[in-house]
This record gives structure tokens, C-alpha cells and sequence, in this order.
């Protein structure tokens, strides 16, 4: 190629990339590198108090706010049921429909439909099926298969009861999701496996342990992983359902973050709020990656 | 044998078919209870022989329209969501496609920096942009609803890779005839790679209309608020009516789900997607 058109190449690459890159800089690592400088800040929409550096004092403020804490534990918790469960129900659909049977595509889209709605609105919806009392549609199940055993509660007002109603909306909603996912890596698995495995008489519960399982090592870390950034990202149903209560029992990182940024227009302890969010994130992303690099290095 | 297989056969299906009833169900319930009197919908949600409507009526609908500008939250919603996407493919396929296949100078170290941010969520720069959007005085606009997601860390990877994989010489055989970049771009390469727009389009729709968050902190007049905020105020608002309710859900989600049924086999292979990289 002569060399003045490689040099109208460079110009021409430059105008390819230049609008998505002044995209990302602007809106999202100018804002993430303000978070990090807002956070040493005091500032405060609206306050007539000059903005300046004050160290790690919005820190030391959520380290030591209530909420904040408890939307700590609530996300962690949280993810300590969502993860395991819904990545475990996602497996299970998905080894179900990968079975070369009629119809198998129907259910897939049966499952796949909740993750196409609106989380607003399937949190609008989830809402009415715990309304409180005898008439509730979770209660009045609840009473039918206990054979009238259950006492009717009042979920969402219910501290004992709030985040596991967040948490069962979460799955029901998200599941599809995760099993997609799994079932892409399912079908990848090459059938020579298989046929080699039952060659040598594995019955078809080794074939899942020494096959299926370990061929599904990275999707799983991969779905793992998303799920619990998602975990942590909670918010929608919270903000619909509970506002965070009964007593912080349901707030979580992000609707303390947005309450303190937003309702409350204070942008620097907001910010020292999003580090910790990202803090937690990226410690996530490392971790996988870690996990991931260290199956390549014993292949 | 046989014997074995059918009884195989047998738990896949009724565990499947449990499956769909719990999946189904609570959309069931709103799909019915927007058809039936407002004091039925609860009442009735949890009883299988009053689950079909008695005297299904359009009423609830009519409701929606009258106590709600419905029609504008979905008009602001399409804009909004169409405005991305269209601007989003453009922008992000180009970007992608001088990541894949142009030669020019600090591209290795800004695909890394492009990589490094996809890991960034928007919950977590969401409380600085809302700072910065307030100095620039674009809260409670459509643009402060569009131009920030446009560029996306992850669709430009997902163009990246497809372009990588894609042969060269198609475009080397359209430079050589003459054909500039430019050219070369919009008349061989885009036509070549409609899976992954379809894939990047599908994944970004998905997103945005159902985004809640960031509506929520930068708009407050109905004028400029999509649907999802929509609901969560109609929710809210007395006297409380699920056939309300649930009619305006109905009415929101019917686009997303035609969208689905007609290129599903592309929504799950978009989603598919996400699952491999890494």
C-alpha cells in the first residue's frame, strides 16, 4: 500500500473510533475517576458550605452509618442465597431442556420470557402476589398446600420476610438468564465425549461428574460471577417493593447510594459509597479471572 | 431399558411442565386481572376457578389512558430506546471495526483501556454523572437519556471479535477495486455481519427499556419519563387499581415480547454471547 494512503488510513481509523471513544471518556471514566475525587470531598448540592478535600472522613462516615451496613450485610446475604440457588436451578432447567426431546425449544422460551420484562414492572406484579392477608395469592397457596397450616403474613412489611421475597422475585425474574447461558455451553460439549464415555460403560451420572461438569467449568464461573455483580447491583425491586424497609431489612448498597446522592443531594459520600460498590465489583472480576487463568495453566 | 427411558422421559416433562406453571403464573395473573373489575384482581388471584375473567371488559385499559399519559411514557420509552440503538450500532460497529482491522497509532493500548471499562457498571459511575449532568443543566431532558449510553464498552468488544473472525478478502478485494474505508465499511462489511447488530441491537433494547435507575434520578416531569417510571408511579398512585395496574403492564410489555417471539432465536443467542467471553 503507498505510503499516503496508510496515512489516510490513520486519519480515517481516528474518525472510526473517535466518537465512541469521547463516549466512554465522558460518561463513563470521566464519571468513575470523579467518584474517586468526590469522595475525598465535602460536597453537598444546594450547601453554601465551600467545597474541599477532607481526607477519608466519608469513609470513616458510611463505615460507621446504619444503613449503609445493613445494605452491606443485605447484598451479601443476598448474594449468599441467589447465587448458589439460582445457578443451581439454572443448571437443572438446563440439563433438562438440553434433552433431545419434542417441544424442548417451547420451554426454553417459557423460562427465557420473565428476563425480557421490565424489572419494574415484574416487581409491580410480585407485589400484588404477596399482598398481605388470607386473600394474598402466595398466602392462599401457602395455606392450600399446608393444609391451612400457614398463617397468612404481610411479606413485604415483614423484616423476617422482605428480603427473601425480594430475593424469590429476583430468581423467578433472572433464572432464564443464567440458564441460556448454560445451555449455549451445554450444546458446545463435543458428543465424541459422550460417545467415548458410554464406549467405556460411564453410566449417565459419571458422564455429568467427569463430563458434563468439568466441560461447564467456565460457563459456571462465568454465570457465578455475573449473578453476584448482579446481586450487588440490586436495586429496582427494592425501590418498587420494600423502599428498603421494614427497618432497613431490604435496603441494599445501590438504594442507600442513590437515597444519599439523590434524595438527599449529598454527591461525596454518594461517591465514597459508589468506590465501595466498585471496590467489590472489581475484587469479583479479579477473582474470576484468577479462577479462570488457573484452569488454563493446568490444562 | 425401554422401561427406563420412558420413565426418563416422564420426569423431564412433568418436571418441566411444573417449571413453566410457576413461570407462567404470575404473568397469567396479569394478563387476567387486566380484564377483570379492579376489586376482583386480588381476590381472585389465587383462585384457580375464578382465574379466567367472568365478564372480561376493556375497562381497566380505558382507565390507564384517562388516569395516566400512557402514550406519552411509551413514545418517550421508543425514543429513547431507538435513539441508543440506532446511534449506539453505528458508533460502537465503527469503533470496533478500527479495532479489528485498521492500523493506526495507540490502538493496542486504547482496545485495553476499552476492555478494562466494561467492567464498570452503570450503578457504579451513576451518583458522579448525575453531578455532572446538573452542571451541564441536562437533567430532565431526553438527552441526558440518551447520549451517555450511545458508547458501550461491551457492544464495541462484541464487534470486535466479530470482526476479527470475519475473512478479509471480501474488503481486501473492494479496497483493491477501489472502494475507500468508509465504503469498504457500510457496502461489504455491514451486510456480512448482521448477526452480531442484530446480537449488539437486541442486547441494548433490552437494557434500555427496561432502565429505571438512572430515569429516576435525572428526570421528574411525565413529559420526558419512560414507561418503567411510569409504572412505578401509577403503583403508587390512589386509589390503588390492579386492573389499572395491570393493563398498563400489559400495554408496556406487549412491544418487548413481540420483539422477543419474532427474533427470539436471536435474543438467546445475543445472551449466549455475553456467556462466552471471559
Amino acid at each position: 500500500m503507498p505510503p499516503d494512503l496508510k496515512k489516510k488510513d490513520n486519519v480515517n481509523a481516528w474518525l472510526f473510533v473517535l466518537p465512541a471513544l469521547l463516549g466512554l471518556f465522558c460518561f463513563v471514566l470521566l464519571p468513575f475517576l470523579l467518584a474517586v475525587v468526590l469522595s475525598f470531598t465535602n460536597l453537598r448540592l444546594g450547601s453554601p458550605l465551600p467545597t474541599e478535600f477532607i481526607g477519608f472522613t466519608q469513609y470513616q462516615r458510611i463505615m460507621t452509618d446504619t444503613a449503609f451496613l445493613h445494605a452491606l450485610k443485605n447484598n451479601m446475604l443476598f448474594a449468599l442465597i441467589v447465587v448458589p440457588l439460582q445457578t443451581g436451578l439454572a443448571l437443572m432447567l438446563a440439563l433438562l431442556i438440553n434433552h433431545p426431546l419434542r417441544g424442548m425449544s417451547l420451554f426454553r422460551t417459557f423460562f427465557f420470557m420473565p428476563v425480557v420484562f421490565p424489572l419494574s414492572l415484574i416487581a409491580v406484579v410480585w407485589t400484588l402476589l404477596f399482598a398481605p392477608g388470607p386473600e394474598g395469592a402466595l398466602n392462599r397457596m401457602l395455606e392450600f398446600i399446608t393444609l391451612g397450616i400457614w398463617q397468612p403474613r404481610d411479606f413485604l412489611h415483614d423484616p423476617h420476610w422482605a428480603l427473601p421475597a425480594i430475593t424469590l422475585t429476583s430468581i423467578w425474574q433472572g433464572v432464564g438468564f443464567q440458564m441460556v447461558i448454560l445451555l449455549a455451553a451445554l450444546q458446545a460439549i463435543p458428543a465424541e465425549l459422550y460417545e467415548a464415555a458410554s464406549v467405556d460403560g460411564a453410566n449417565k451420572r459419571q458422564q455429568l461428574f467427569y463430563i458434563t461438569l468439568p466441560q461447564l467449568r467456565n460457563a459456571l464461573i462465568f454465570v457465578v460471577l455475573v449473578t453476584t455483580i448482579l446481586a450487588f447491583r440490586l436495586f429496582d425491586q427494592v425501590q418498587i417493593m420494600t423502599q428498603g424497609g421494614p427497618l432497613y431489612a431490604t435496603t441494599t448498597v445501590m438504594y442507600e447510594t442513590v437515597n444519599t446522592a439523590f434524595a438527599s443531594q449529598q454527591i461525596a459520600k454518594g461517591a465514597a459509597m459508589t468506590v465501595v460498590f466498585f471496590t467489590i465489583v472489581l475484587f469479583l472480576t479479579l477473582l474470576q479471572r484468577a479462577i479462570m487463568k488457573q484452569e488454563k495453566v493446568i490444562e | 431399558m425401554n422401561k427406563k427411558h420412558l420413565m426418563t422421559v416422564l420426569f423431564v416433562y412433568s418436571t418441566l411442565i411444573g417449571a413453566t406453571l410457576v413461570f407462567l403464573t404470575p404473568i397469567g395473573i396479569m394478563l387476567a386481572g387486566s380484564f377483570k373489575a379492579d376489586d376482583l384482581v386480588l381476590l381472585e388471584a389465587s383462585s384457580l376457578r375464578d382465574f379466567f375473567p367472568a365478564e372480561a371488559n376493556l375497562q381497566n385499559y380505558r382507565d390507564v389512558f384517562e388516569r395516566v399519559p400512557f402514550l406519552r411514557y411509551l413514545f418517550n420509552s421508543i425514543l429513547i430506546t431507538c435513539a441508543i440503538v440506532t446511534t449506539g450500532l453505528l458508533v460502537n460497529s465503527l469503533a470496533g471495526y478500527a479495532f479489528a482491522r485498521l492500523q493506526w497509532r495507540g490502538k493496542n493500548a486504547l482496545l485495553l483501556a476499552v476492555i478494562a471499562l466494561m467492567i464498570i457498571p452503570l450503578e457504579a459511575i451513576a451518583v458522579p454523572l448525575f453531578y455532572q449532568v446538573t452542571l451541564l443543566g441536562w437533567r430532565d431532558t431526553y438527552l441526558v437519556q440518551i447520549v451517555p449510553f450511545i458508547a458501550n464498552a461491551f457492544s464495541i468488544y462484541l464487534f470486535y471479535t466479530f470482526f476479527l473472525g470475519l475473512p478479509r478478502e471480501l474488503e481486501e478485494a473492494a479496497r483493491i477495486d477501489g472502494a475507500g474505508l468508509w465504503r469498504t465499511f457500510f457496502v461489504i462489511v455491514m451486510p456480512n455481519a448482521k448477526a452480531v447488530f442484530a446480537t449488539v441491537a437486541i442486547l441494548t433494547f433490552l437494557t434500555q427499556w427496561g432502565a429505571f435507575l438512572w430515569p429516576l434520578m435525572v428526570t421528574y416531569s411525565e413529559t420526558v419519563r419512560p414507561l418503567p417510571l411510569g409504572i412505578a408511579s401509577f403503583y403508587t398512585l390512589p386509589p390503588l387499581q390492579w386492573g389499572d395496574i395491570f393493563a398498563f403492564g400489559v400495554m408496556m410489555v406487549t412491544p418487548v415480547l413481540l420483539i422477543f417471539l419474532v427474533f427470539q432465536r436471536w435474543f438467546v443467542k445475543g445472551v449466549a454471547t455475553t456467556g462466552i467471553k471471559g
